[in-house]
């Protein structure tokens, strides 16, 4: 599958730089950029956001987020392609360094009515879940969603070529990441975790140094999702095929890995009685271990999420999804784990979502909320966000993470529970 | 065609309501608003607006909205498939550029502020005409005073609103919302029409257009003001332009 599409996006491209090419050379010929390119579009953003942990975590500092962060963007276009640039430095307290994120880095063409070509550095979404994600397997940022920056950066970008084509009977959507890019998941950098094996805490002095499949055209991925409305009714199936976005599976002598993982899904979205409805389900092939019985690496799932959102009064919007994990092949999971404790063969999440705007759409409390039953831990994250005028934003909030023991999905970040505050000023 | 006879209430308003949405197929403009609360504290949004009509019926429409202003939602697209039956509530969708998110919202409650100003979603998309009862109270020099009574007065936040509209034009040049104690409380205005110059299958015509209008909020003392340039008519916008392809990605004189 993953070489039938190379080579077509080998023609594709080729194709495309022979009808482009020529056309954009005799525009511009012999002469300075100008001529050809729009004008360039700058804008962009200076922040700075502290926050702090409310209780004494011996794995990591006490804050939790500190930074000055300064963010650029960059568009132009030609006649035959739009070109975007964002990137972000910023001084960061945590890691005691000056650190840098290309963000975005792009070419986007229209070659034909039916063909959308963008390639580059950028940030990819598809799916219908809110705040949980099943067929995107597109990569994330849990640290920066944990430790509270803002809600952009739960999406990490991907170096990636997407073509989409667009027919009468329905679109496809293809995602060619040449070089695997995984989620930015918990390191223990900035945020602690439970280290399985050591039936511990562990954070920064601990950081996971897993073992990133990268090489170029053969650690790749392939994201595909096939689309069409039906009375505004959003159908669409999607496929997946790579590997576990964070470490799913570790070597025999203890180093985190990456197993290769298939995902089959398929999804649909409308009105329901007043609100949206959703539905999504995705089935996740370890492919590794097809059988559940090797201890080292994750078991198969079904992941299942059905959810509904409505106004409830004037401004005020809430959401509510159940969410499940099914975990495959459980009983040999049970047979071949040695004392380590045992996930249950199904997570139960209940996410819930509300939002009040009040002055003049300028103040906005929200809450987002995730609830396990199963696992018995909690998340939440309220938040107060206030325009204090068009380019100046004030914000804080809080992470909360509560859990019965150590060991589950949010309770082992219990320790990171933290509150933060920033002020944004765009340009 | 007796000149003195006047149109019921149910004409006045059907035409009011095709020259205030439904003129020409499509239209593609550019709009300004300008908030000013109590205190004086102002706030800008700026956007580009494509609409098309789905019928001859004055009644299906599409609205696609390209905003550029302020920072916090600049480039994030908006579209709306309005449905005119009572029963069915419109589509709408939200793109996220910086999340590559399209987000489908919930669109029960017409009645809530378009981006914070003091015009509301059903001001901008239009109140369809069988959601009330219409009764021509007045006939000045200028204008038809009609007077409009909700069929359902529990989803509204008003007890009825009055609509001064042009006896010429049939465009609605003031509107008046009052409370159950008879008591106006929010008023649109029209400052300005303007003859924009069109083609209509190939021959030249003339659409008046409300190119500056105010909303005021008599309760609250914010007021905005709405700027709309650059109007073009029968622009020959393709019904495509309102899907997901486009909202992901504008079409390139949106965003100009």
């Amino acid at each position: 599958m993953i070489r039938i599409f190379k080579t077509g996006c080998l023609i594709l491209l080729f194709s495309l730089m022979q009808t482009v090419a020529p056309t954009h050379g005799a525009e511009g010929k012999e002469k300075a950029w100008p001529n050809f390119l729009g004008p360039v579009d700058v804008h962009g953003f200076l922040e700075m956001r502290g926050g702090t942990r409310t209780r004494d975590d011996p794995e990591a500092r006490d804050i939790s987020v500190m930074e000055v962060r300064l963010q650029a963007d960059l568009f132009t276009y030609t006649d035959w392609a739009e070109f975007k640039f964002k990137g972000d430095v910023w001084a960061d307290g945590v890691t005691e360094k000056g650190e840098g994120d290309v963000r975005e880095a792009w070419v986007f063409s229209r070659p034909s009515g039916f063909l959308d070509l963008k390639i580059g550095r950028q940030v990819l979404t598809w799916g219908t879940g809110d705040l949980v994600f099943l067929n995107d397997l597109f990569p994330k940022d849990w640290q920066s969603y944990f430790i509270g920056r803002d809600s952009e950066y739960l999406k990490a970008p991907s170096d990636a070529a997407k073509i989409s084509l667009f027919t009468e009977l329905a679109n496809l959507d293809l995602v060619y990441t040449p070089r695997f890019d995984p989620d930015r998941y918990i390191t223990g950098e900035y945020i602690s975790y439970w280290d399985v094996a050591a039936a511990g805490h562990a954070g920064r002095n601990d950081i996971i140094h897993a073992d990133r499949p990268d090489r170029w055209f053969e650690d790749d991925e392939l994201a595909v999702r096939l689309y069409r409305n039906i009375s505004n009714y959003e159908l669409a199936v999607y496929g997946y095929w790579g590997f576990w976005k964070r470490p799913g599976g570790q070597t025999v002598s203890g180093t985190a890995i990456f197993p290769e993982l298939n995902v089959y899904g398929a999804s649909i979205r409308g009105q329901v009685a007043g609100g949206i409805g959703n539905l999504e389900l995705a089935y996740y092939d370890s492919a590794e271990d097809s059988g559940g019985g090797d201890p080292l690496i994750d078991n198969s799932e079904i992941r299942y999420v059905v959810g509904y959102t409505r106004d409830l009064a004037m401004d005020l919007n809430a959401s509510l999804q159940y969410y499940v994990e099914q975990l495959l092949d459980y009983g040999a999971y049970e047979e071949s784990l040695s004392g380590i404790p045992a996930r249950d063969a199904f997570r139960h999440v209940i996410t819930l979502q509300i939002t009040q705007l009040l002055m003049n759409q300028t103040l906005a409390l929200s809450l987002s909320g995730y609830y396990s039953p199963s696992d018995k831990d909690t998340y939440l994250r309220p938040k107060i966000s206030y325009d204090f005028t068009d380019s100046i934003i004030l914000e804080t909030g809080a992470n909360i993470f509560m859990g019965e023991v150590d060991h589950t999905f949010f309770g082992q970040f219990e320790n990171n529970t933290n509150v933060y505050a920033a002020v944004r000023y765009s340009l | 065609m007796a000149q003195t006879a006047t149109p019921t209430a149910d004409e006045i308003i059907h035409k009011a309501n095709h020259m205030a949405l439904y003129q020409g197929v499509d239209t593609q403009s550019k709009v300004s608003l300008t908030i000013t609360d109590k205190q004086g504290r102002m706030r800008k949004r700026a956007f580009s607006s494509l609409r098309k009509n789905d019928d001859n019926l004055d009644r299906n429409q599409k609205y696609y909205t390209f905003f550029q202003a302020p920072a916090d939602v600049r480039k994030m697209t908006f579209m709306v498939h309005k449905h005119a039956d009572l029963e069915e509530d419109d589509d709408r969708w939200l793109y996220m550029p910086s999340l590559d998110l399209v987000k489908r919202i919930a669109a029960s409650d017409k009645r809530t502020s378009f981006v914070g100003s003091d015009f509301l979603y059903e001001d901008i998309s239009g109140r369809s005409p069988k959601d009330d009862f219409h009764e021509l109270v007045d006939t000045t020099e200028e204008y038809y005073v009609i007077k409009n009574t909700p069929k359902k007065p529990d989803t509204v936040e008003f007890a009825h609103y009055i609509a001064h509209i042009d006896k010429k034009s049939f465009l609605p040049m003031k509107i008046e919302f009052f409370k159950n104690d008879g008591r106006a409380y929010r008023v649109i205005e029209s400052l300005q029409v303007d003859a924009i110059k069109a083609k209509q299958n190939g021959r030249p015509v003339i659409y008046p257009t409300v190119t500056v209008s105010m909303a005021k909020n008599l309760e609250s003392g914010s007021t905005t003001k709405m700027t709309v340039s650059d109007v073009r008519y029968n622009v020959g916008i393709r019904d495509d332009i309102f899907s997901e392809r486009y909202l992901r990605r504008p079409p390139r004189d949106v965003m100009r």
